[in-house]
């Protein structure tokens, strides 16, 4: 995932006093931690602000983190828990998985393309729309797996589930996915 | 959407779940045994072929998904933020290791100093109906069980016992864990 120090490393420079290591662990992982709150948010501002509070969080509980597993595991952890949290204070619309409303409705999310973006016929912005149009609980699973290089034991980690459940919950995530695109995006699947 | 828990027989005997099958086999989680299996159905069975395909086809596109970017000025403004904060002490050491042990320490030399009490108070050369060289009859319990502070005392070692079992039993279960 990087080059340069490690992440235990970092954390050791951090925790010694220099604080200005703690940057190298933000800009690392701020595209993970970001995408992944996307998948709950839905809107990019409330994304910025909640993977801030994210790194935040991490950053005032630094000590805690006794290296038993990977950094990035033991954050994304703080991600799931933090953006559960902001889904209850904000009681986001969710939208059901059979509402025949729910492609026009992911049209309007800013999903973090610009209109030209949108509408380029690409591979990753279809896919990425596709992951858009998914209940939270599955596009953070899949963006774990396929994005963030998580296991299916740091999966269940992260998200409280034996690695056995991560796995079903996984492939039922893929299976809806796969769903989605057949649904929505079949004229573009053909293309690629 | 068609077939999404796809139970069929297909030829292998076995009625497990395709996708779910292939899946683990596109994961590269599979057992050996499940590989060569698989591979041979790839091979023979149309379906199961065209199954493939189909999830691998999935597989490639989940992987191509790109990765959001937050805003350029996100880093300084996480590192503006931690500015005004500071690292939390870590939660094992809110407790000093050796205030915990100190009053153990405690604990253990006022035991002992009872023990050496109640010994002290036995007469060892007395004749007794038994061949016990303490004679029990002598010995007054209630002098020291019905007194309130030992009471108390009891108490207390009982939760520390609790407590340092709670400790062994954490730390052989994390043990397990890391090993597993």
């Amino acid at each position: 995932m990087s080059t340069g120090p490690s992440d235990t490393e970092i954390i050791s420079q951090v925790l010694s006093g220099d604080h200005n290591a703690y940057a190298i662990l933000v800009e690392r992982y701020k595209a993970y931690v970001f995408t992944l709150t996307l998948r709950f948010t839905k809107s990019r501002e409330d994304a910025e602000e909640v993977s801030q509070d994210i790194f935040i969080k991490a950053y005032r509980s630094l000590a805690d983190f006794r290296g038993a597993s990977k950094f990035s595991t033991w954050l994304y952890t703080i991600v799931n828990t933090t953006c559960i949290t902001f889904l209850r204070k904000k009681r986001l619309e969710v939208h059901s998985l059979d509402e025949e409303r729910t492609f026009e409705v992911a049209d309007s999310y800013d999903s973090g393309f610009s209109a030209n973006q949108v509408e380029q016929k690409s591979r990753i912005n279809m896919v990425n729309r596709a992951i858009s149009l998914l209940n939270t609980d599955d596009a953070e699973i899949i963006t774990l797996f396929y994005k963030n290089e998580q296991s299916l034991e740091e999966i269940g980690q992260i998200l409280g589930l034996e690695p056995n459940t991560a796995k079903v919950r996984l492939h039922r995530a893929r299976t809806r996915l796969k769903e989605k695109m057949e649904k929505y995006f079949a004229e573009e699947v053909k293309d690629l | 959407m068609n077939n999404r828990f796809d139970y069929s027989p297909l030829g292998d005997g076995g009625t497990g779940n395709i996708e779910e099958r292939l899946w683990e086999y596109i994961d590269g989680q599979s057992s050996v045994d499940e590989k060569t299996t698989i591979e041979k159905l790839l091979e023979t069975s149309r379906q199961w072929h065209e199954k493939y395909h189909e999830l691998l086809e999935v597989h490639q596109l989940a992987q191509s998904s790109a990765l959001e970017e937050p805003s350029l000025r996100f880093t300084k403004n996480v590192m503006e933020e931690i500015a005004k904060y500071h690292i939390a002490p870590a939660t094992k050491t809110y407790i000093n290791n050796k205030i915990i042990w100190g009053i153990g320490a405690f604990f253990i030399i006022l035991i002992v100093g009872f023990l050496i009490y109640g010994f002290g108070q036995v007469d060892w050369n007395a004749k007794g109906d038994t061949n016990l060289p303490v004679n029990l009859n002598r010995v007054d319990f209630s002098k020291f069980f019905s007194n309130t502070y030992v009471n108390i005392f009891m108490m207390i070692n009982v939760v520390l016992g609790l407590m340092l079992l709670d400790r062994y039993l954490a730390s052989k279960k994390k043990k397990l864990q890391k090993e597993a």
